[in-house]
């Protein structure tokens, strides 16, 4: 086996090494020399071990170290993610900070998809990935299935992230906003994703309850539609295999249309069907008791899964897109309100009987604070979906702060909520280090995002309404450039909420530092509760 | 007909027909008194793990709980 590993390592080196010295641009060449050195490295590491006896590995304890790289992981990608927001928030506010001597590589337009795809999918996905294996060890009652194979998805998935982040500074792009990677990253991404979905499944194969628990159900939807999104929204013919660059398969409005399936679907399933899989399983947990409805929770798991898919159009209002398409999408996305406001109301209402709880325990306020902006951007969203309001809203300012509301507030809460939960339970420590830290974290990313949603309504309106401003005579009142300098005061606001939320996170490294430092890791047993235990367990 | 008349024929009639009836069984299902015990049972699954619970280590208010499930 290790033979054929180092084979392989090694032919992956030379091609790499070749596409690093011929390749045709600069991201394509970076990208192979990163390639040549991570499969060097894994040859060398390889090499080293074979022959060696392997380590007993304790099949009947559940398998964190994955789940603990991944909550390390997902506190470094978020932070870094967040500094770049911060940045280019200043860089809009002060243009300035576009340095003459930092061009090509730290201008806005390159490091803007950094920020995004380092949010979403660094921060978010490595968040998804340590929860979902957490939670399906742990809802099944079994280790993970496919031994190391969990370890190929998270290092897999780094590499993903480490090529895609490098290819936009570099200029590899296709320009297509959420799914910017090249098509080699691409499909790199799809070998990493079979892997993370043959781990899931297969822990819920094996599992050892009747059930799959719905927290599961929401993570396999996410799993496999955002495969099924990836692969249609990414079909591109290369120019050449020794260059980055490509041509989408899809031209002109079937291209958008595609393109908006799968970015409004990356929101449905990335940010909100996989972050609810969080919601069902950490916030019962933490409030002590089951979920309110379980039924509520089968409908609303089915709903979602069955509207959020034809939302997609409302990205495209008033385009070359026919008004039956986008009205579809429009009237799909104010249906979507249901499932979503149901989903909020099961999560909330599970603290039923504990309301206490969000004074005394820090955590659950992490929670109740992300189902809050959870409940508060599904309701925005469909608002502005509606024809006559994107009217106003669209290509302004309203459309940014309706995503950092669900962004910071949804997906971020929920995530700062999991790592406080997950860090002493996977480390074997009591609490956190410092639970007033939590609180301090908690203010600051609450300020912060309240300044940064209030500033973008106001100058998302402003502008809005400023660009639909006409004379007596028909003329337009003001120049695109008179819309820019109103903004700036809103624009610097923006920038400190963002320092606040940022300061936040840090104080969260910080306190995750000490609560890690200096303690072993902890081997947890698998659950070993027999059916005859089940059913003394007393089930009203 | 074209496969682009076709297979929008197909799915804005006997699809969508097939997609709803589907979920509404799904609702019906979810509602069934006779599935009482599985949501109950399946609610409960969280708190079968037997990893240490470490904030609220003896509580188990949780069993107390009134379900409306």
């Amino acid at each position: 086996m290790d033979v054929i590993k180092l084979v392989a390592l090694g032919v992956i080196a030379l091609i790499a090494a070749y596409a690093a010295d011929q390749g045709n641009d600069i991201a394509f060449r970076i990208h192979g020399a990163i390639i040549m050195l991570v499969s060097g490295g894994l040859f060398l590491w390889t090499l080293r071990k074979t022959g060696e006896p392997k380590p007993q590995i304790a099949l009947d304890a559940y398998q964190d170290g994955v789940v603990r790289a991944g909550v390390i992981a997902t506190a470094f990608w978020g932070m870094a993610g967040f500094l770049v927001g911060t940045f280019i928030a200043f860089q809009l506010a002060f243009p300035a900070l576009n340095f003459e001597w930092a061009q090509p590589f730290g201008n806005f337009g390159r490091l803007r998809p950094l920020h995004t795809s380092a949010v979403i999918f660094a921060f978010g996905g490595n968040a998804l990935i340590a929860t979902s294996f957490y939670i399906v060890q742990r809802t099944s009652r079994v280790r993970l299935f496919g031994g190391n194979l969990a370890w190929f998805v998270f290092w897999g998935y780094q590499l993903f992230i480490v090529l895609a982040a490098t290819g936009y500074l570099l200029g590899g792009t296709q320009s297509k906003e959420y799914a910017e990677p090249e098509w080699y990253v691409d499909i790199w991404l799809t070998v990493v994703w079979v892997a993370y979905l043959l781990v899931f499944l297969g822990t819920i194969m094996t599992r050892k309850e009747r059930h799959i628990y719905v927290a599961n159900w929401f993570f396999l939807s996410f799993i496999i539609t955002v495969a099924m999104l990836h692969l249609v929204n990414n079909l591109a013919i290369p120019v050449s295999i020794w260059g980055s660059k490509s041509v989408q398969l899809f031209a002109g409005v079937q291209d958008a249309m595609t393109q908006w399936w799968y970015g409004h679907n990356a929101v449905g399933f990335f940010l909100t069907a996989g972050f609810l899989g969080m919601m069902y399983y950490f916030v019962p947990k933490q409030a002590g008791r089951p979920v309110y409805s379980y039924r509520l929770s089968i409908i609303h798991f089915w709903a979602l899964i069955f509207l959020y898919i034809w939302a997609g159009p409302h990205h495209l209002h008033y385009t070359a897109l026919p008004d039956w398409a986008s009205t579809l999408g429009m009237v799909f996305s104010i249906i979507l309100w249901m499932p979503s406001w149901g989903g909020m109301i099961n999560g909330l209402m599970t603290l039923d009987g504990a309301w206490d709880k969000i004074r005394t325990d820090p955590v659950i306020r992490f929670f109740v604070a992300s189902l809050a902006f959870y409940g508060m951007s599904t309701f925005e969203g469909p608002m502005m979906s509606i024809r006559a309001v994107n009217s106003l809203s669209h290509y302004t300012d309203w459309t940014i702060g309706h995503v950092h509301s669900g962004a910071l507030g949804w997906n971020g809460m929920i995530t700062f909520g999991c790592i406080y939960f997950l860090t002493p339970r996977l480390w074997g420590r009591t609490q956190m280090y410092s639970v007033s830290a939590m609180n301090w974290h908690f203010w600051l990313a609450m300020i912060g995002i309240v300044l940064y949603a209030a500033s973008m309504w106001v100058t998302g309106i402003m502008e809005g309404l400023m660009w639909r401003e006409v004379d007596d005579q028909g003329f337009l009142v003001n120049s695109f450039a008179d819309t820019v300098s109103a903004k700036f005061p809103m624009y610097v606001v923006r920038g400190l909420g963002g320092v606040m939320f940022l300061s936040g996170a840090a104080i969260m490294c910080w306190n995750m530092w000490r609560t890690i430092a200096g303690h072993a890791p902890v081997e947890q047993p698998v659950s070993q509760i027999t059916d005859a235990d089940r059913h003394a367990t007393p089930a009203e | 007909m074209d496969t682009y008349s076709l297979l929008r024929a197909f799915a804005d009639s006997w699809f969508l027909l097939a997609m709803f009836t589907f979920f509404v069984g799904v609702a019906i299902w979810a509602f069934l008194p006779s599935q009482r015990a599985n949501r109950d049972d399946a609610a409960s699954i969280p708190f079968r793990d037997t990893t240490p619970d470490l904030d609220q280590a003896g509580d188990d208010d949780f069993l107390k709980g009134q379900s409306h499930g």
